[in-house]
């Protein structure tokens, strides 16, 4: 099948490659510019598995083309450390609030809180359950990465994280 | 001793050892997107293989033309039964003893079965391929519904058994029927239920669901020609059982297979077995001589590998017209779809079910299992659960709360009334197991009081008599579970898989600077085993946890172990993590007795060192007798300071938990609300109480989903009507209750540390108390028993059938 050039900004870095119009764009962030972060679960847009951040909105990968993506700007669970290396808050919140099992839902979950946190910087319990609701955990049942997001809503918002009672 | 002499206090904290909430060591690269899962794994050449599956869930294979699918650019290969043939590998053993199509062996026995595997460069050429394969099918007569599958009229689904009177568990009775399998004193149960005052009758099923973990099941399969050596990376929850199988099956001498398990997406049970993904993509290594990749969507996840429960209870229950029980019949029909590929130990047919009897003292017992072929998808594995103990505890709870409502007791005092007493302990049960520890009633008596539980049932009261008045559209529930747990499978004496004792290891190297590693036979898919096997370590030889790597998943390098399942890995890997350490200790404490110039009898441990007894000055750390044991050990000994152990359990363990969902369904609508989850756990001595809690939740939220929605259901032809996250219930974040969790702490006498296992225990017993608090709200309407799961549909059908709703 005849293959097109495509563009993009990844992380920061000009990205380029060759790919078929049917490329999805997950396949092409983990094949050919063989960063593996990003995961696939489910292929029918549920489980969120997949979800990079583009042009400041957060999109599930595995349901948009490599050539839709042409001259966008993209964000991936490895762009979302601190820039000198450090895990950056919602990293940290997830570690430290135990917002992850296996690890395979973590980089769209915290993919997807990042641009959640940009979109409201304080959001509530159910704000933060709602505004995840488009990500599949099968582990750790939710709360504690409810927690970890607002550990670093808390952090970013420069205030003391308050872990609310049982 | 000066102000910087650490404390005591302080020395433990330092270790990050059992008891602690220590933070987990593989969060650090899962946080950054740097885990190295199965489908990261790219090997040069590496090919994609795929599968061309059925429509049909019965059906006659007339003819597999492949010549357009070889035309298709980048397709390589297409393999089928009579490829597999040449290898003797059309058919594969399954671990309940039976044999399975790897493809379709002349029939297709269910929807979604593979039937070719096509090879090609990437995966889009690979489905470019399959749309290419024509397959010419003759429908038969589907059998779906297992209570028809013993008729004499029913279709014949397995030609390769007809004929065949007996299977790997006894005598058939039908070409449909797979094992029968009876535990318990029929006599004794019959005269109980004779002379019973009270009876109850209720057939009670766990429908069919599945793990679905968020990684489905993938490999990457190469093989050497020149060395003869076959790796395979693989979403395994047993490596070795994988690398056994691999090499009794392939005839690959079993040193020259190695089996990688990397970072796994989860398993809950999925991950055991062997699929045909594996073998196919195997084989197509050795036909290419390239690295071939098999990778499961999610839609193949849900319809062809393994399925859980699908159970049907005919559970009777006797007792005095005060509530005291006095026997307990349960006949179970077993759906396994068209292959036994039940993930059992090989002895035990129906798993652990015989553990039925629960948390209550039955004088006597009786039960039969009966299991049959129908034309769905094989199975079922245990999900997150060891091995029908979710099936049992569910049958159970529902029967106790069944026969309260007989009795018009409360179901928490009918169950505080039959409870195993602590003073029974070790308890023999009436279907032959041995209890090791347990304290029901503290238990059940700290969930009472924690949840306000008389008040809630007052509230109950008042809310139904407003009901009746015709004030709320609301009905209340309360369910209570009170589950025990059996986990740790298990001793030699009674389990094994393919001959193989099901115990487990570790081996230890310590190096000289005081820093070591582990390696441990299970297979951690997100439960933190390197974050807390190394603070078992910490604890048991006072070398920090962070001192401490533990490796697991890689056959060449870790002692065998069966894995991770079952809630085993504490109970057994746990156990020979402790004795190994313990090895280790003994040795650094010969080596500390010389270099301190004591007998080693006149040395105590004391917290990361050991001490001369009564010379308080004279201490010699861990850290140093690592350095000793590489340069200075006594006369005689070998240096070096390593250890392996291999742990055969002398029991299972017994955990045990309390738990109470209150729930809120509005009869016009069905729609529910959890208003409260409240879960106690008991699983022994708590080694990291931050995973525990996580553990916990998890569980929690597989059982809200089973219980309320979750179904892998077949329409009446046999197609699969809940195949991907569209239909089949996964909730999010808004879905999902907020749980409060406790504990009790009674440890495991046997245990070398005490500890239980709990993974499993939220979801054997989450699912009673949903489905307790479901059939509790809508019981004041007349109902006995409303089968799960319980979606909105189901209850506002529920409140329509018993009159609720116009």
């Amino acid at each position: 099948m005849a293959k097109t050039h495509v563009t993009m900004k990844v992380n920061g870095a000009e990205v380029e490659g060759l790919v078929e119009p049917r490329t999805l764009l997950v396949h092409f962030i983990r094949e050919n510019l063989q960063m593996t972060g990003t995961h696939i679960g489910c292929e029918t847009t549920h489980c969120g598995a997949c979800t990079v951040d583009i042009d400041g909105m957060s999109v599930k990968s595995c349901t948009m083309f490599a050539v839709q993506a042409e001259g966008s700007d993209i964000i991936t669970v490895e762009g979302m450390a601190n820039a000198d290396g450090t895990l950056s808050a919602l990293q940290e919140g997830f570690r430290m609030m135990h917002g992850l099992q296996c690890g395979f839902c973590t980089p769209g979950m915290i993919v997807r809180a990042h641009r959640l946190l940009k979109e409201n910087s304080s959001p509530s319990e159910p704000e933060i359950r709602m505004g995840i609701s488009g990500n599949i955990c099968r582990c750790t049942g939710y709360q504690n990465i409810v927690k970890a997001i607002q550990y670093a809503a808390a952090k970013i918002n420069g205030v003391e994280f308050q872990e609310a009672a049982e | 001793m000066n102000d910087l002499t650490p404390t005591r206090e302080q020395r433990t904290a330092a270790l990050e050892g059992m008891g602690c909430k220590r933070k987990r060591v593989e969060d650090i690269r899962f946080t950054q997107g740097r885990g190295n899962y199965v489908d990261d794994v790219k090997l040069p050449g590496m090919l994609h293989g795929d599968f061309v599956r059925s429509p049909h869930p019965h059906a006659r294979v007339k003819k597999i033309d492949d010549s357009e699918a070889l035309k298709v650019p980048g397709v390589l290969a297409v393999i089928t039964a009579e490829t597999l043939k040449t290898v003797n590998l059309a058919w594969m053993p399954t671990l309940a003893g039976d044999v399975q199509m790897v493809l379709a062996d002349g029939k297709v026995l269910f929807q979604n079965q593979e039937v070719a595997f096509v090879v090609a460069t990437d995966r889009y050429a690979a489905d470019d391929g399959i749309n290419a394969v024509i397959v010419e099918y003759e429908p038969l007569p589907p059998l779906v519904d297992p209570f028809k599958a013993m008729d004499a009229d029913a279709p014949v689904l397995r030609e390769d058994l007809v004929g065949k009177t007996s299977g790997a568990h006894g005598p058939r009775k039908h070409n449909n029927h797979i094992f029968e399998w009876t535990v318990g004193d029929k006599d004794l149960t019959d005269a109980a239920f004779g002379k019973a005052d009270v009876k109850i009758k209720e057939m009670i099923s766990y429908h069919r669901t599945h793990p679905s973990p968020l990684e489905t099941c993938q490999c990457v399969c190469s093989f050497d020609k020149i060395k003869g050596e076959l790796t395979i990376y693989g979403t395994f929850q047993a490596p070795h059982v994988i690398r056994t199988v691999v090499a009794l099956i392939a005839k690959i001498p079993e040193h020259k297979i190695h089996v990688i398990a990397p970072d796994i997406g989860g398993g809950f049970g999925n991950k055991v077995g062997a699929y045909p993904g594996y073998i196919c993509a195997a084989v197509a290594s050795i036909v290419t001589g390239k690295p071939v990749k098999w990778v499961e969507d999610r839609i193949e996840n849900l319809t062809a590998t393994s399925f859980a429960r699908d159970y049907h209870m005919t559970t009777e229950v006797a007792a005095t017209k005060d509530g005291k029980v006095t026997g307990l019949r349960v006949h179970v029909l077993a759906d396994h779809g068209a292959f036994d590929a039940c993930a059992d130990p090989s002895k035990w047919p129906a798993g652990f079910f015989n553990i039925v009897t629960g948390s209550y003292d039955f004088p006597t017992a009786h039960l039969a299992v009966d299991g049959v072929y129908t034309n769905k998808a094989p199975g079922g594995v245990a999900y997150r659960c060891s091995f029908r103990v979710t099936e049992a505890a569910y049958c159970i709870e529902r029967a106790m709360d069944i026969l309260a409502q007989k009795l018009k007791m409360d179901p928490a005092e009918l169950r505080l009334k039959n409870f195993i007493k602590p003073e029974q302990f070790p308890y023999h049960s009436a279907l032959g197991w041995e209890y090791d520890s347990g304290d029901y009633h503290t238990a059940m008596r700290k969930m009472m009081e924690t949840t306000g539980y008389a008040a809630l049932r007052k509230e109950q009261a008042d809310k139904r008599a407003a009901f009746a008045r015709g004030e709320t559209r609301d009905i209340m529930g309360l369910g209570i579970s009170f589950f025990t747990e059996i986990v740790g499978a298990g001793p030699s004496k009674n389990c094994d898989i393919l001959g193989i004792a099901m115990f487990d290891s570790c081996e230890i190297r310590m190096h000289p600077t005081g820093a070591g590693i582990a390696r441990v036979g299970s297979k951690s898919q997100g439960q933190g085993h390197e974050t807390t096997w190394a603070q078992i370590i910490a604890t048991e030889i006072g070398i920090p946890a962070d001192n401490i790597m533990v490796e697991e998943g890689n056959t060449d390098t870790a002692p065998y172990g069966l894995g991770t399942y079952g809630s085993r890995s504490t109970p057994v890997a746990g156990a020979a993590i402790a004795m190994a350490a313990r090895k280790i200790k003994a040795k650094a404490q010969m080596i500390a007795a010389y270099k301190l110039e004591v007998h080693e009898d006149d040395l105590e441990f004391d917290i990361d060192g050991f001490r001369v007894r009564g010379l308080p000055e004279k201490f010699m750390s861990m850290k140093d007798i690592c350095w000793a044991a590489y340069n200075s050990v006594p006369p005689g000994m070998e240096p070096g300071l390593e250890a392996v152990s291999y742990y055969d359990p002398p029991n299972m363990t017994y955990p045990f938990g309390a738990y109470l969902c209150v729930m809120d369904i509005d009869v016009d609508t069905g729609v529910y609300k959890v208003r409260r989850f409240y879960a106690l756990d008991d699983c022994g001595t708590r080694i990291n109480p931050m995973i525990i809690e996580g553990q916990v939740h998890g569980g929690l939220t597989e059982a809200f989903a089973i219980a309320m929605g979750q179904e892998i259901r077949y329409d009446e032809v046999g197609n699969v009507v809940t195949g991907s996250f569209m239909d089949f219930f996964m909730p999010t974040a808004v879905e999902t209750p907020h749980w409060e969790t406790d504990f009790t702490v009674t440890p495991s006498p046997h245990h070398p540390i005490g500890a239980k296992g709990v993974g499993e225990s939220p979801n054997v017993g989450g699912v009673p108390a949903f489905s307790n608090a479901v059939n509790d709200a809508f019981s004041f309407l007349g109902s006995t028993h409303i089968q799960m799961p319980h979606d909105f549909w189901r209850n506002w059908k529920a409140a329509k059938d018993l009159g609720a709703v116009a």
